[in-house]
This record gives C-alpha cells, sequence and structure tokens, in this order.
C-alpha cells in the first residue's frame, strides 16, 4: 500500500509538471499575441470599428477688386434619420413633413428605410435646422454644414455660376477654380458597435478640414452694378432680348465687369429668369436652364461687323498697304468679282481720306484695303492677331472663331470678312483682339482671377497670365489710337463722345442670320483715354426694335458708362476742357 | 477514530483561490456582458446577476459537500454512473435543442447540461473502480476496463458535444496515468497528440481525400490555420477574439474598455470571455489569471498528494485533470492555438450549469482534504 502511494505520489507530480508546462506554453502564445502581433491585430480591430464622417471644408469666397465678398458661405443644415434609434416613427414623420413640407410618402419612405442613415434632405435652412433639433426626436440627426451664398443675388450670375448639391461648382469661375475654391473635407473616425451604433464617449479621431482658399477677382462690384444697370435699361428702352457689356483693363486683360442681361439668381440657379412657357416638358425646362446660363460674351458666336474694320485696319497699317491719308472713292456700292456689295450708306461717301473712311465706317473703304491686302495677307494677320485661338480666359466653355478656310476663301469672302461679316466670333475674342491693337501690340489673356489667399490669409498666391508681344508694331497702333479716336470726336461714334474726356472707339451694327428677318445685332467698343489706353468697354446689344444702328444706341450706353467709371477709377482728364 | 487522532486539515488556500476566480468572473461577466444585455433585456447586469445566484448557491453547496465524508461517494458511483447514462440517452432522445445540437434537460426554465454531470459520476465511477483493482490496473485487462467503462459514455457525449467528449476521455486519461505503472503508452499517446498537431494541415487534408474528414471539418481546419483567410465564415469567432487579444497589448485597455465585446466578440461573456480579459487587462492580466489558475492546480495536487487513500487521491486527481483540461483548451482555443471548438473557462465563463459542477467539484476535492490529519 505504501509503495503504491510514492508511486502515484511521483504520477501526480509528473501529472501537475505537464500541465503547467502547458499552460506555461499558452502564457508564451499570450506573449507572442500580445506583443509582437498587437499593432496587427489592433490596427485589423480599429479599422473594423472606426466610422468615416465627413465635415464639409467651407469652400473658399469669391472677392472682388474692393474686398467685396461675392459669393461666400452660410450654415445650412443636413436632416437624417438613424433607423435603429427612432422611438415613433409616426412622430418623426409627422414632424419632419411639417418642417420641411415634403411628401408624406417620400419621407416615410426614407424613415421606414433600414440604414444605418438616410439623409432626408440636404441644405435645409438654419433656422429650420434649429427647430428641428428643438423638437429632440429620437434619431433624427440634424448636422450643420456650408451651403454657397450670394449675396448679391444675380450680380454677375453668369461669371461666377453657382454650385451643386455637394456644394461643387456647375458653371462659372465656380467650376473653373474648383480644386481651389473647394478645400479639402475633414474626418470624423468615430468607434462604433458591430451593429453600427457610436460608442458614446469614446475617444474620437478628427482630421480637421483644410477650407478652401479665397478667390480674388479683378471683377469690381461697383463697375459691374452700374453696368448691369445701364444693360437693364437699355434692354427695356430697346425691348432687345439681351445686352451685354464687358469692361477690361487693356494694359493687363483684368475683366472689371461682364454683364450678361437677363441676369439670374444665383442663389436659385433652378428658376428661370424670363416667363416659362406653359406645359413645358422637364427636357424643354433643362434646355431653357442651360440657356440661362450660358454666357453671352464668351459662349455665344456672333458677326461682328463694323467693330471688326478695327483688325482690318490695323492688318492694312501693318502691312503698310494703307495710310490715314490715302484716298479712296464710295458711291455707294463696291464690285467684287461678280457681286455688289453696298455701303450703309446709299448714296456713297464719295471721295475720302482712309481716315474720314473709318469715321464714316465706310465699307468700299475697308473691302479695298482687304483686296490690297490680299487673301494670304489677311488670313496671316488673321492669325498673327491671335484670332482663330481662344482666348484663354478663365471661365469655362469658351467658343471658337467660325472661320472661312483658306482654301475656301474667294475675294467676295474677304471683302465681307474685311468689315466684319462671314464669320463669327465671340465678344470677348473681339475686345482682347482689339485690345491688343490699341495698347501697343500686347495681346494679353483677359481674366478675373487674381490672386488666391489661404482661410487664414497666411499664403498668397498670385496668378499670372500670358501676354503675347508684338501683334503690331506700337506705330501701328498709335495710329490706331488717333482713327478710333477721330471715330468718337467727329465720325459714327460721337455719341459716345465725353466732355473732357479722350474717347476711343467703333461702332457697328450686324445683321443676324438669316438677313431677312431683319435682326440686328448693335455694338460698340470704346476705350480710353484714347492716347494711353486704361478701359475698354464692348456693349452688344441683341435684336433691339426700332432704331438699331450701334452708333445711335449702342455709343452713348458706353459714354454713360465710362461718365460714372473714368472718375470712380481716377482715369486722367484729357485736361483740354472746353 | 480518525478524529481523535489529530487535527482536521481544510484547505482555505483551495476555497479562497475559488472564490477569487469566481469574483472575478462576475466583474468580468459584467464587463463583458453589459453592453449587449443592456441592449438585450434593457438591463446590463443580467447575465452577471443569473451567473451570481448559481454561483452563490454553488458555493454553498460545495462547503456543504466538502464536510461529507467522500467515502459516501463509494456507495453512489454505481448508481451515479448508470444514472449518467440514462440522462445523456434522454437528453439526445428528449433533450432541448439549442442551435441545432440537443444539449440541455430539463423543464420549464430549471434546466442543465447533463455532460457536466457526466463528467463527476465518471470521476467517481474511475476512481472506485482503480482503487478496487488495486495493482491489477497495471494488467491490460485492468487498463481495457476503465477505457471500457469510459469510451461508450464518452461516445454519447461526443455525439452532440464533441468538445465535452474530449475532456470525459482527457479525465479518464489523465487518472489512469496517475493510477499506472506502466508510463510509456501514455507518451506514446502524448508524442501522437504532438504530432497530429504538428502536421493537422496536410494530415487533414490527407484524411478527408480518404473520406475519413468530413469537408465542413476539414475547412475548420483551413480556418484554424488561417483564420484571416476567413473572416466571414469560420474564422469570424476566432479572428474577432485575436482582435481582442491583440488590442490588449501589455496593460491592457483597462477594465470596461473593451470595444470588442460591443457586439463584434459573439457572446463574449461564454466560451471567449479570455479574450475580453486580454483586451482590457492586457498580458499581465491574462498571465496573472493563468498563474491563479496554476496555484489553484497546485492546491489540487497538494490534497492528491496527500490524501489519505487512493480513492481520494484519485478523485481530486480528477477534479484536477477536468479543471486544467478546460483551463488549457479554453485559452487555446482563444487563442487560436487548436481549432476552434466550444468549452468554457471554468469558474470565469457565464454558464450555470459549468459553475455549478465544478464548484460540486471543488467541494468533493475540499472534502478530501478535510480527511488530511495533521502530523502534530
Amino acid at each position: 500500500m505504501e509503495h503504491n502511494r510514492t508511486r502515484h505520489r511521483k504520477n501526480i507530480t509528473v501529472l501537475s509538471i505537464v500541465l503547467c508546462l502547458c499552460m506555461v506554453g499558452l502564457i508564451g502564445r499570450l506573449v507572442y499575441l500580445m506583443m509582437f502581433c498587437s499593432l496587427h491585430y489592433s490596427r485589423m480591430a480599429e479599422d473594423l470599428h472606426e466610422r468615416e464622417r465627413t465635415i464639409k471644408a467651407a469652400r473658399g469666397n469669391i472677392i472682388d477688386a474692393t474686398g467685396q465678398k461675392i459669393a461666400s458661405n452660410r450654415s445650412v443644415c443636413t436632416i437624417s434619420v438613424i433607423y435603429n434609434q427612432i422611438e415613433d416613427r409616426e412622430t418623426v414623420i409627422a414632424a419632419l413633413c411639417e418642417e420641411l413640407g415634403m411628401e408624406e410618402s417620400a419621407v416615410r419612405k426614407r424613415v421606414e428605410k433600414r440604414s444605418s442613415r438616410e439623409i432626408i434632405r440636404t441644405n435645409v435652412d438654419k433656422e429650420t435646422g434649429d427647430r428641428i433639433r428643438a423638437r429632440k426626436l429620437p434619431g433624427v440627426k440634424v448636422d450643420e454644414d456650408y451651403k454657397r451664398y450670394y449675396p448679391y443675388g444675380s450680380l454677375a450670375s453668369r461669371v461666377l455660376g453657382f454650385t451643386g448639391g455637394d456644394n461643387q461648382g456647375i458653371v462659372g469661375l465656380e467650376v473653373m477654380y474648383e480644386q481651389i475654391l473647394k478645400g479639402i473635407d475633414g474626418k470624423i473616425l468615430t468607434m462604433t458597435d458591430a451593429a453600427g451604433v457610436e460608442i458614446e464617449n469614446a475617444a474620437e479621431d478628427r482630421v480637421e478640414p483644410v477650407a478652401g482658399r479665397d478667390l480674388i477677382i479683378s471683377l469690381d462690384i461697383n463697375i459691374q452694378k452700374y453696368c448691369e444697370q445701364a444693360a437693364y435699361e437699355t434692354m427695356e428702352r430697346k425691348g432687345a432680348k439681351g445686352v451685354s457689356i464687358l469692361v477690361m483693363n487693356p494694359k493687363n486683360g483684368e475683366m472689371l465687369a461682364m454683364v450678361s442681361v437677363p441676369e439670374f439668381d444665383c442663389n436659385d440657379p433652378f428658376a428661370l429668369n424670363t416667363e416659362a412657357p406653359a406645359g413645358i416638358s422637364a427636357a424643354g425646362m433643362q434646355e431653357l436652364l442651360n440657356q440661362m446660363w450660358r454666357n453671352p460674351a464668351i459662349n455665344d458666336t456672333y458677326e461682328p461687323g463694323s467693330t471688326f474694320k478695327i483688325i482690318t485696319a490695323a492688318a492694312g497699317l501693318e502691312a503698310g498697304v494703307v495710310t490715314p491719308e490715302d484716298t479712296f472713292s464710295c458711291p455707294g456700292y463696291r464690285i467684287v468679282e461678280d457681286r455688289r456689295i453696298r455701303c450703309h450708306k446709299v448714296g456713297g461717301h464719295g471721295t475720302e481720306t482712309f481716315l474720314e473712311g473709318a469715321m464714316n465706317s465706310c465699307n468700299p473703304v475697308f473691302i479695298d484695303v482687304g483686296q490690297r491686302l490680299g487673301i494670304e495677307n489677311y488670313v496671316r494677320y488673321f492669325d498673327q492677331f491671335g484670332l482663330r485661338q481662344k482666348t484663354g480666359i478663365d471661365l469655362p466653355g469658351e467658343a471658337s472663331t467660325i472661320m472661312h478656310k483658306k482654301e475656301n476663301m474667294g475675294l467676295v469672302e474677304l471683302a465681307t470678312v474685311s468689315f466684319g461679316q462671314s464669320f463669327q466670333i465671340t465678344p470677348i475674342q473681339l475686345i482682347t483682339t482689339a485690345v491688343s491693337v490699341i495698347n501697343g501690340g500686347d495681346r494679353i489673356t483677359p481674366h478675373f482671377a487674381v490672386k488666391t489667399v489661404s482661410a487664414d490669409g497666411n499664403s498668397v498666391s498670385e496668378f499670372s497670365w500670358p501676354v503675347q508681344k508684338g501683334i503690331v508694331s506700337e506705330k501701328t497702333s498709335a495710329t490706331m489710337r488717333m482713327i478710333l479716336e477721330h471715330v468718337v470726336s467727329e465720325g459714327s461714334g460721337n455719341k459716345a463722345a465725353i466732355e473732357g474726356y479722350r474717347i476711343g472707339g467703333k461702332t457697328a451694327t450686324s445683321e443676324k442670320l438669316p438677313r431677312s428677318l431683319k435682326k440686328y445685332i448693335s455694338s460698340f467698343i470704346g476705350f480710353a483715354p484714347a492716347d494711353d489706353p486704361q478701359i475698354i468697354a464692348l456693349i452688344t446689344i441683341d435684336e433691339p426694335q426700332g432704331i438699331y444702328y450701334g452708333g445711335t444706341i449702342a455709343a452713348p450706353v458706353i459714354a454713360d458708362i465710362f461718365r460714372n467709371i473714368l472718375p470712380y477709377l481716377r482715369i486722367g482728364e484729357s485736361g483740354n476742357k472746353g | 477514530m480518525a478524529k481523535k487522532k489529530g487535527k482536521h486539515f481544510y484547505d482555505y488556500s483551495l476555497l479562497f483561490c475559488v472564490i477569487f476566480l469566481t469574483a472575478f468572473g462576475l466583474v468580468m461577466i459584467y464587463s463583458a456582458s453589459s453592453y449587449t444585455a443592456q441592449l438585450m433585456y434593457d438591463d446590463a447586469s443580467y447575465f452577471m446577476m443569473r451567473q451570481l445566484k448559481i454561483a452563490g448557491a454553488g458555493l454553498l453547496g460545495a462547503l456543504l459537500i466538502s464536510k461529507i465524508n467522500y467515502h459516501i461517494y463509494e456507495r453512489v458511483a454505481v448508481f451515479g454512473y448508470l444514472l449518467s447514462y440514462v440522462l445523456m440517452i434522454a437528453v439526445s432522445l428528449f433533450g432541448r435543442r439549442v442551435n441545432g445540437k440537443r444539449r440541455w434537460l430539463g423543464v420549464g426554465s430549471l434546466s442543465f447540461q447533463p455532460t457536466e454531470l457526466v463528467k463527476i459520476t465518471l470521476i467517481i465511477a474511475l476512481a472506485l473502480v482503480i482503487t478496487k483493482m488495486d495493482s491489477q490496473i497495471n494488467s491490460l485487462r485492468g487498463s481495457g476496463l476503465v477505457i471500457v467503462m469510459t469510451l461508450p459514455i464518452a461516445g454519447i457525449v461526443a455525439a452532440n458535444n464533441l468538445s465535452s467528449g474530449i475532456i470525459i476521455v482527457g479525465i479518464a486519461f489523465i487518472m489512469l496515468f496517475v493510477a499506472c505503472k506502466i508510463k510509456w503508452p501514455f507518451f506514446v499517446c502524448g508524442a501522437a497528440g504532438v504530432g497530429v498537431f504538428a502536421t493537422a494541415g496536410p494530415l487533414a487534408i490527407f484524411l478527408e481525400k480518404i473520406n475519413l474528414l468530413q469537408p465542413y471539418q476539414l475547412e475548420r481546419i483551413h480556418v484554424w490555420l488561417n483564420p484571416e483567410a476567413y473572416p466571414q465564415d469560420g474564422g469570424f469567432q476566432v479572428l474577432q477574439g485575436l482582435y481582442a487579444i491583440g488590442s490588449g497589448g501589455l496593460v491592457g485597455k483597462g477594465l470596461g474598455e473593451s470595444i470588442q465585446k460591443m457586439g463584434f466578440v459573439p457572446e463574449a461573456q461564454n466560451d471567449m470571455i479570455f479574450s475580453i480579459i486580454c483586451e482590457e487587462l492586457g498580458l499581465f492580466g491574462a498571465a496573472s489569471i493563468i498563474l491563479v489558475f496554476l496555484f489553484l492546480l497546485y492546491r489540487l495536487m497538494l490534497i492528491a498528494e496527500n490524501a489519505p487513500d487512493l480513492f481520494g487521491a484519485l478523485l481530486v486527481v480528477g477534479v484536477m485533470g477536468h479543471i486544467a483540461i478546460q483551463v488549457i483548451l479554453n485559452i487555446a482555443v482563444v487563442t487560436n492555438t487548436i481549432p476552434n471548438t466550444g468549452i468554457t473557462l471554468p469558474f470565469i465563463s457565464y454558464g450555470g450549469t459549468s459553475v455549478l459542477f465544478f464548484m460540486i467539484e471543488i467541494g468533493m476535492a475540499l472534502g478530501v482534504s478535510n480527511q488530511i490529519r495533521l502530523e502534530k
């Protein structure tokens, strides 16, 4: 018996040692898992637990030359429901219908949808959001974020554009500078349990959003407002379809104003600015909206008409085929090949110098200059002036020039092109090319963006815009300034003259296609001071009723604008006041 | 007779060790289950309170049992052994199905898992048989009898609860090891076990090829070898446990700070509770608990070695083997050292039957310790 006992004791000890070794082995396994694999597993666990919520970055402001915010942000709310947290579905549905003014069925569908989070509506007014929050409905979440807000409503709408539901730019500068304005969204990483419910008091990882950069543009709201007012007045007085006014600094291409009336409301871009036809289809409505959002100064081309004589004249002078003193004779028409092309003055201007021809806007004179240049040369200058390229303005959708191919051009086409017909360019192309003729030969890039500034104001980065020098010689440019000053002081543009200022300019009256409709675009391009242009403006009046001559209806509008903005911009008076 | 000869020993160290583990288990059950209990029953302490009542009753039972002279078990051994057969057959036929397995027997809210009873009755029966055989146990016939007594009941248990079947075989193996003089068969078995364990992957594929292993069992082996490749299917529970263990690190996230208990580790208060201990208390906490279990086994070893007779010693060896096997297998499962199978962690995991019968076994061991006479 005693022998057995000893043996058993020994066995029990051996057993215990084996069991002990097993447990020590498990501790070793734990050490391996918890020390060496800890990072691996804890990271995988965190991935599993974390839920990401984005914090919208504030979109950068668009600020005009005077420092006013013309596109800014406003707090709005996003209303969402969390299925698992709602206690009383009917109350929630009723409350949301009442506050948001939504269809009951639409709200019900979302509230009763089994999802972790269902958005009921975005971009809800802050006041409405606050009211919903005040009801303290379990499961209803009110999150604040930003919505684009345009303090001046429709001002410069076709320049600024607007933003969509996710605050992304849709048209205009908003889409052009999307990358700069939008910023970088932040993130809130919250811990959730297996059912996706956020754990209270769990440590949150937060990645702060980076607000978008502010965009400082050259547009001056005071000039823009005045031009807009003048454009509306002209549109109403002349019963026109639309009026566009461009104002630019010819030294560097900064756009000071760009008006296309009727404008639309940037804060409500889906409301038509004209009466919607009754019973219009959704597609038809969309087509009207797309039309409304266009910027005619950039997206649409037209026959420039007589304002294009600036280019023909500059090309003639530059090529040396004409001087201001050359004499021409105008019998009221010119026969080119088999075609009889009329002058606007049926009786003819008689014998006149080139300068007088320009002042009279005499078609035969410019036909002659064009014929003297010849097709080859004319097309070369057309290209040299940059008319075939886009201007490169910082707005989306710039339209290309529609011009004859050189090989298809005959003398008749050359003749019509010489006085601005049978081809199409955009208003911005016309003004940009005219600038290079009068500013000493620099083809500038028209633009709005001047610089961007970070939200905290610490980082500023300026834009630089390309300038192509030597489009025409300084001599040609000086001659052109002299000729165009005469056009205003004594010629067809005399209604643009302002006492005490030296103004240069050129009128135009283009017949819209088809010519049988007798619809016109009246325009005037003017600049000041004539000897050292610091400002240039182009007005186009689309389909005016009654008198439609550019010199009669367009020139006075520019005169009126200049009369007001020249003192504002402190652009010098000529000094030889009467 | 015995009372006059000297002072009776009572192993208070064992008792307090068990009380400590149970109390710690209650804290961990609360920590691991409060979140889901709040969601499911609107009562964060639902699981903890249930466990507290059963553990309290179990502890009282253990104290009572410890005062009974353990020789009385000799008289009920045969009855108990037969009863366990009856109950196992009954549960296989009429048991309440949970998750497709018939494991519960009882009426209404009063139900228990008879497998736990089987373990105790088998310990008593084997201790009695081995004691009666004395040195005959070393013969093939003696050992054969023990094996014949164990395997049928283990087979019935394993049919519905493989892990319990393994535990029962394990207990018999350990008791036989202590009783037998010849050691080599045991070490051969042990070596074979290690060999199978080390070559599990290729071996499983081979066994599946010759149709010895079902495809689902093969997949279980694959999941075990590489749980990250099966994150959605079988690997989910194991992987969630590993996430919890890994997130714990050296000192853990702090009591109550586990994230994995929030529905990620399924029924975190049950078999996988050790992973939550690791996550909240870290390597220090987890290793400390293993050391407490080692101390518990050490106390049982002392009782077994000093037991007044072989019957008492074998009883305690059975209890010790049972506890040790469950602790080792449970932690091995949680750490993915062996393939996943449902085994509770003694005294700590939530589960009424488990804690109740462990308490009864501790009561028996204390009863044996109570018969030890201290030398003057």
